[in-house]
């Protein structure tokens, strides 16, 4: 891998962050953030629309007709999406049941028109996937961080197993109500942004 | 993107072209998954049912052993809610949700306590027998508005047809660490030996807010910071055990008239 696709696909999770610094998909981090099982599907979910959705736009983006652009991403877009969800519900239905919802709605995140419209329309099909996979992880390391506090805080387990057992079932730790709810998201999304921009200076807007 | 290959002709031939390919990938997915998301979600039915009838730990937890126990020792039949009566059909075709927005199979609800807007007319309920051909649990799915939505369950009554022998939800939408509690063990463990039904024959099972005496055997402890949901639990049991729910199969079926 050359040092400039290893930069298309690393960036996005720091330096570029779709969430942190492009502040897109914020939404979606808001509602799937309740349980890490729950952000690491999403985040996998997301990484493969992304990843494909960009590689199929950028093969044929020299065809594409600029006129109708957008519908055409939308159409790809929305059948990974379906695509996904179809692969959940036969594979994993539990998680499917709790997030399929949220799936569908990877349709209208951001990220992925964003990218397809920003990056894909214009690049080689190899280095478009890359920047989807990329931009992928970057969102799920976001979500990921947001449901580590939000689970561990809120319903003292992590993945499901039991961290600071809760008062209800004969412990010592009061859950924090707060944390259960989807716009305490917004709290530590915040936070995670004034951390980055606090460790690379250079993500601050200028006055 | 240049402009001399912008021509209406294409760029329609194009989104066609495009939209095929999609539709394509679509369908194949969707066709070639069916098989396996019907199985998925009968199993998980199944589940819930022999959790309801507290026999899931006679399986292993695997997909084999319990579909295995599921068809050794549950009879799944259509009943006729109105007259109480088994009928004919087939309890794999019945769709609940389905009958109740079709104005042929179900009927507009004048005390609508459970908020589910019309009720279907037939309903299936598992019979399940000990394996020497005794009913030991009957489990009846139940449905009712919680907070957010229409929250799914089961419950399992022995064969008196009165305790419980468990209260199993299998499908909701409520505020996870609040209402979603109804999911939660602990609170699924309150409810084995409680009694529907008071001496008079009235539904008398709740939820108590505050939690309810150890004395009280109609009573539940209701979810704390889930009022909306808990009053959704308890409206749901009192209409699906009113007249216009089990009850009149359950009068038949406790005076073995229904065969």
């Amino acid at each position: 891998m050359s040092a400039d696709n290893k930069g298309v696909l690393i960036k996005p999770i720091v330096d570029n962050n779709p969430i942190a610094l492009q502040v897109l998909g914020i939404c979606s981090a808001l509602a799937v953030t309740s349980s890490m099982t729950n952000a690491l599907v999403m985040t996998i979910a997301v990484v493969i629309v992304t990843g494909f959705s960009n590689l199929f736009i950028s093969i044929i983006r020299n065809q594409i007709p600029s006129s109708v652009r957008i519908i055409v991403q939308m159409a790809i877009i929305a059948s990974l999406v379906i695509v996904v969800d179809q692969v959940l519900k036969a594979f994993s239905y539990q998680l499917s049941k709790e997030l399929s919802v949220y799936i569908g709605l990877i349709i209208t995140n951001c990220i992925v028109m964003g990218r397809a419209e920003a990056f894909a329309m214009k690049e080689k099909p190899g280095v478009s996937f890359l920047d989807g996979i990329g931009n992928g992880l970057g969102y799920g390391f976001i979500l990921l961080v947001v449901a580590f506090f939000r689970e561990l805080f809120g319903f003292g387990t992590l993945f499901g197993m039991e961290i600071l057992p809760l008062i209800q079932n004969g412990g010592w730790y009061q859950a924090n109500g707060v944390l259960v709810l989807p716009f305490s998201s917004f709290f530590i999304i915040g936070f995670i942004i004034w951390a980055i921009r606090q460790w690379k200076p250079a993500q601050v807007e200028k006055d | 993107m240049s402009a001399k290959k912008e021509t209406f002709g294409k760029t329609l031939g194009f989104v066609i072209a495009v939209c095929l390919a999609c539709a394509a990938l679509v369908s194949i997915s969707a066709v070639q998954l069916k098989p396996l998301q019907v199985e998925n979600k009968l199993f998980d039915q199944q589940t819930k049912i022999l959790q309801a009838a507290d026999i899931l730990s006679m399986t292993d937890g695997t997909k084999a052993s319990i579909q295995s126990t599921f068809e050794q020792f549950v009879d799944a039949k259509m009943i006729d809610l109105d007259s109480g009566e088994f009928i004919e059909g087939s309890p794999k075709l019945f769709d609940e949700r389905r009958n109740a927005r079709d104005p042929e199979k179900s009927s507009d609800l004048e005390e609508d306590i459970a908020g589910i807007n019309r009720r279907s007319h037939t309903a299936v309920v598992y019979l399940v027998s000990n394996g020497a051909g005794e009913i030991e649990t009957v489990v009846l799915p139940i449905v009712g508005s919680g907070l957010w939505d229409l929250m799914y369950g089961y419950v399992g009554l022995k064969s008196d047809l009165n305790t419980v022998r468990n209260l199993i939800y299998s499908d909701h939408k409520e505020t996870p660490g609040l209402g979603a509690e109804v999911m939660n063990p602990k609170w699924v463990a309150k409810w084995p030996g409680k009694k529907i039904y008071d001496e008079a024959g009235n539904v008398a099972i709740e939820l108590v807010k505050g939690g309810a005496k150890a004395s009280n055997e109609h009573g539940v402890d209701a979810l704390s910071g889930a009022t909306l949901t808990s009053n959704g639990v308890t409206r749901t049991l009192q209409f699906w055990f009113g007249e216009k729910g089990y009850k009149p199969f359950i009068t038949k079926f406790r005076t073995q008239e229904v065969k």
